[in-house]
This record gives structure tokens, sequence and C-alpha cells, in this order.
């Protein structure tokens, strides 16, 4: 193992990749966060807050969807390229979600044929 | 001992060096990661597309969705999802050791990897036999017992399975790749100058968590608590 560190090392790119590593300590806070929240929205779901039970679980779901992107996924510290990804991918899932539920939610507001 | 050493610098010599359309490993890398994360985009694209379906169903029936969706199990749809944090924990533990060269503890921990994830899709299967017993299959024989608006409630389980079974697909692949990388970095592949397999594999793994993380609310949470609904 020792012959393998040492060789490890001496080869192009050994530096370039080592200003990525993110801390320990960072996953395992994310982690902790992620397993609460999980628990928390589970037991938060019994609650009867009318129509807010689905806007709660889901804004407990995009902050737990985030702290995968940021922290176990690397974005957080990554390029300015790949956030640009990141983003203009959930810019089109947003598109394709609202435009069509706008549609969908308002059909029936007005009682007229043709809805 | 030896020989493998051997294998392992050869192996390492081959990845390691920087293609000719690269100006340093630094751009190489950035580029791999740019790839990866252009195919989740694609994945997003792919999966919307039922979480989509999903919400129109939804609006459309929320009787038939309410009653359904009841049917689930909370508490193991609950566990099972500490179950894959845990082993989005060990991914991202394990890309850790790539990047900081420690051979062992990579192997231990893309095993502890795979083994959580086989522990989900058990207990997946698990659930998808109980829906089965209780014939919650859309079908000939589907029956739900005291569901309201028995008419769509095929479309809840449709869903269900639908969503459920692409993200196990996406996890069977996963273990799949899995077992390669562990055969991999038994060999000595991966170390701080060259690991891309295994964190693009990381990335493909956290995406894969984050499905469920979104799914799980959808299919087990909603309308739990709602009056007069069985």
């Amino acid at each position: 193992m020792a012959a393998h560190d040492a060789h490890g090392h001496s080869e192009v790119g050994a530096h370039t990749q080592e200003a990525h590593i993110v801390p320990k300590r960072v996953y395992f806070l994310v982690f902790i966060a992620l397993i609460i929240l999980t628990w928390v929205t589970a037991l938060v779901s019994r609650i009867d807050m009318g129509p807010w039970n689905i806007f709660v679980a889901l804004f407990i779901a995009i902050i737990k969807a985030s702290l995968v992107v940021f922290f176990f996924m690397h974005v957080w510290y990554g390029t300015r390229l790949t956030k640009m990804i990141v983003a203009s991918g959930l810019f089109w899932l947003i598109l394709l979600l609202f435009i069509t539920m706008a549609d969908l939610w308002t059909r029936n507001w007005m009682g007229v044929p043709g809805r | 001992m030896d020989s493998n050493i051997v294998v392992a610098e050869h192996a390492q010599a081959a990845h390691r060096a920087v293609r000719h359309h690269f100006e340093s490993a630094e751009q190489q890398r950035d580029a791999s990661t740019v790839g990866m994360w252009v195919f989740l985009v694609t994945e997003i694209m792919f999966f919307g597309g039922l979480f989509l379906a999903y919400f129109a169903y939804r609006h459309a029936y929320p009787t038939a969705f309410a009653s359904a969706s009841n049917k689930t199990d909370l508490w193991i749809g609950a566990a099972n999802t500490t179950v894959l944090i845990c082993s989005s924990l060990t991914m991202a533990l394990a890309v850790h050791c790539a990047a900081t060269s420690k051979r062992m503890l990579l192997v231990v921990f893309l095993c502890l990897t795979l083994v959580l994830g086989s522990v989900f899709l058990g207990v997946k299967g698990y659930q998808y036999h109980d829906k089965w017993v209780h014939h919650e299959i859309p079908g000939q024989n589907f029956h739900c017992e005291g569901c309201a608006d028995a008419t769509h409630t095929p479309l809840f389980f449709s869903l269900y399975f639908g969503m459920t079974g692409l993200h196990a697909t996406h996890m069977i692949v996963g273990v799949g790749i899995l077992l390669v990388l562990i055969f991999q970095s038994w060999q000595g592949r991966f170390d701080a100058a060259w690991h891309t397999p295994i964190e693009n594999f990381g990335l493909y793994w956290h995406f894969v968590d984050i499905i469920w993380i979104f799914l799980f609310p959808l299919l087990y949470l909603i309308d739990r608590s709602g009056k007069g609904l069985s």
C-alpha cells in the first residue's frame, strides 16, 4: 500500500482534485438533517391542515432535495457551468409542471362551454 | 499483493492521462461532471412527465387519490426512506474515500451502499407483494377495500407502480454498476488523481435518492389526515 500511495501523487492532475474534497463533517450534518426531516414530514402528515398538507410535504421535500443537490452532489462547490445546467433543468421542469397545472386549475373557474 | 499493485498501476496509467482534446486534468474532470449533469437533467424531465401525470390526475380525482394513498404503509415508507438516505451517506463517504485515496474504505463504503440499496429494493418487493395479495394491482382482479370513487382508484395505483417501478429500475441499474465499481475499487483503479466513475456514479445514486424524496410524500403522505376518508 505504501508503494502505491507514493506513486499515486506523482502523476498529472494529482493536485487538481483535492480542492473539491468536502469535509466529512458536512456529510454527517446533512445526513442528520435529512433523517430528521424525513420523520418530521411523516409525523406532520397526520395533522389535518386542510389544503396545506401537500404544500408542507412538498416544502420539506424541496429542502431535503436541495441539501442533497448542494452537498452530497457537490453543486455548492461546483463550477458556474454545473450550477447553470442544474438551474436550467429545474427551470424546464417548473415550466412543464406549472404551465400545465395552471391550465387544469383554472379551467372551471368560468362556467362557460369549451372549458 | 505485488502483482495487484502492478495491475493497478497499469490501469491507472491508462486512465489518468489527460486526453488530447483537454487542456488540463481539471478541465477534463469538469467536462465529465457537466456531462453527467446533462444526463441527469434528461432524467429529471423523464420523471417529470410522471410527476405531471400524478398532479394532473390528483387534481381531477382528489377523492380517489386521497383514499387510495391511505392504502400505502406510512411507517414502512418512512423506514425505507431512512434506509435510502443512509445509502446516500455511505455513497458520499465512498466518494470522499476515493478522493483521499483510501482504497479499503472505498470498497467498504461501496459495499455498504450496495447492501442498503438492496435492503430498499427488498422492502419495495415486500410492499409490491402486499399489494398483490390485496388485489390492489390495476387490472381484472383489482379491488380496493373501502376506497371512495372506485372507478378512479386504479389510476392512483397505476401511477404508484409506474413511478416506484421506474425508480426501482434505476436502483437495480445502480446496483449493477455498483458491483462493477466495487470490483474495480478492489483492484485499486481509483485514487485521488482519478476517480471520475466513482464521482459520477455518486451523482446518479443521489439523484435516484432525490426522486424518492419526492415520491415518498406524494404517494405515502398526502391526505393522511383527511376526515371522512377511509
